[in-house]
C-alpha cells in the first residue's frame, strides 16, 4: 500500500526536473527532452488520481496527453532539423533573433 | 513494508536517478537514454496503480515511438558536446532558493494534507477493454479530434523537415567536388 502524496512528490519532482532541465541546458534538444520529462510527471500524477478517485478518466487522459506529446515531438524535432539547417548550431544561445 | 512500498519505491528510484542524470549529462544522447530509463521506470510505477494500458502505451509509445525519434534526430544533426554558458546572476541569487523553499512547501503540504488511503493494485479496472469502452464511448469526440491533430502534426513534421525549393536550388547549383 502506497499513499497516493507519495506519487504526488515523486510526480512533482520530475516536473520540477523538467523545468530546471528546461531553463538551464542549452541544447536545443535537450530542453525539448526536459519538456518530455515535465509531461511524464504529470501524467504520473494523472494515473495517481485515477487509481485514487476510482475514476477511470484520468487514464483516458494520460492517453490523449500522450498523443499531443507525440504530435509535439513530431513537429518540433521537424522544427529543430530545419533550425540546425539554417543556423548549423543547436545551441539556444545562438538562436537569438527574437531576443531584444 | 509491503511490497507494494518496496517496488515503489525501487521504481521511484530509477525515476529520480533518470531525471537527474538528465540533467547532469552534457551530452544529449546521454539525456536521452536517461529519459528512456525514466519513461521505463514509470511504466513500472503504472503497473503499480493498476494502469495496465497506461503502462503498454508508455513503453512502446513514449519509450518507444518518440525516444526513438529523439534518438534519431540527434545523430541525424550529429549533435555534440553543450557548451555551458553562466545563467544570469539574478538566477542563480533567487532561483535556487526560491526552488528549494517552493519544493518544501509543496511537498510539506502534499504529505501532510492530503490524508490519503492507498489504493490496492488492480482495484481500479485499468485493462484495454473497459479503456477501450471509455475510450469509443464518452470520448469519442476528443478521440475523433486527435486524430485530426495527428493528421496535422504528419504534414507539418513533412513540410518543416523537408528542405525548401530554394536550397534545393541552390544545392543543386553549387558545384560539387
Amino acid at each position: 500500500m502506497v499513499p497516493l502524496s507519495y506519487y504526488l512528490v515523486l510526480s512533482g519532482f520530475l516536473f520540477a526536473c523538467g523545468v530546471t532541465g528546461f531553463l538551464i541546458k542549452r541544447n536545443i534538444i535537450t530542453i525539448f527532452m526536459s519538456i518530455e520529462l515535465m509531461l511524464n510527471g504529470v501524467n504520473l500524477s494523472f494515473v495517481a488520481f485515477a487509481a485514487h478517485w476510482h475514476a477511470l478518466a484520468g487514464q483516458i487522459f494520460v492517453f490523449f496527453v500522450m498523443v499531443v506529446a507525440a504530435a509535439e515531438a513530431a513537429v518540433g524535432l521537424a522544427i529543430i532539423i530545419a533550425v540546425y539547417r539554417t543556423r548549423e548550431t543547436l545551441n539556444i544561445d545562438q538562436v537569438n533573433l527574437l531576443k531584444l | 513494508m509491503s511490497v507494494h512500498l518496496v517496488l515503489f519505491l525501487a521504481f521511484g528510484a530509477v525515476c529520480v536517478a533518470g531525471a537527474i542524470n538528465l540533467l547532469a549529462q552534457t551530452h544529449p544522447i546521454n539525456s536521452a537514454l536517461s529519459l528512456i530509463a525514466v519513461m521505463a521506470a514509470l511504466a513500472g510505477e503504472y503497473l503499480l496503480l493498476g494502469a495496465e494500458f497506461v503502462a503498454a502505451v508508455q513503453v512502446i509509445v513514449y519509450a518507444g515511438a518518440i525516444m526513438v525519434l529523439f534518438v534519431f534526430t540527434i545523430m541525424l544533426l550529429n549533435a555534440g558536446v553543450e557548451e555551458r554558458t553562466k545563467g544570469s546572476r539574478v538566477a542563480v541569487l533567487f532561483g535556487i532558493p526560491g526552488m528549494l523553499l517552493g519544493s518544501i512547501l509543496v511537498g510539506w503540504v502534499v504529505l501532510r494534507h492530503s490524508g490519503t488511503e492507498a489504493v490496492a493494485a488492480g482495484a481500479l479496472p485499468g485493462d484495454p477493454k473497459t479503456i477501450g469502452q471509455l475510450l469509443f464511448h464518452e470520448f469519442l469526440l476528443p478521440f475523433e479530434i486527435t486524430s485530426v491533430l495527428i493528421l496535422i502534426a504528419i504534414m507539418g513534421a513533412v513540410v518543416l523537415a523537408t528542405k525548401p525549393p530554394s536550397s534545393l536550388a541552390g544545392g543543386t547549383a553549387r558545384k560539387v567536388d
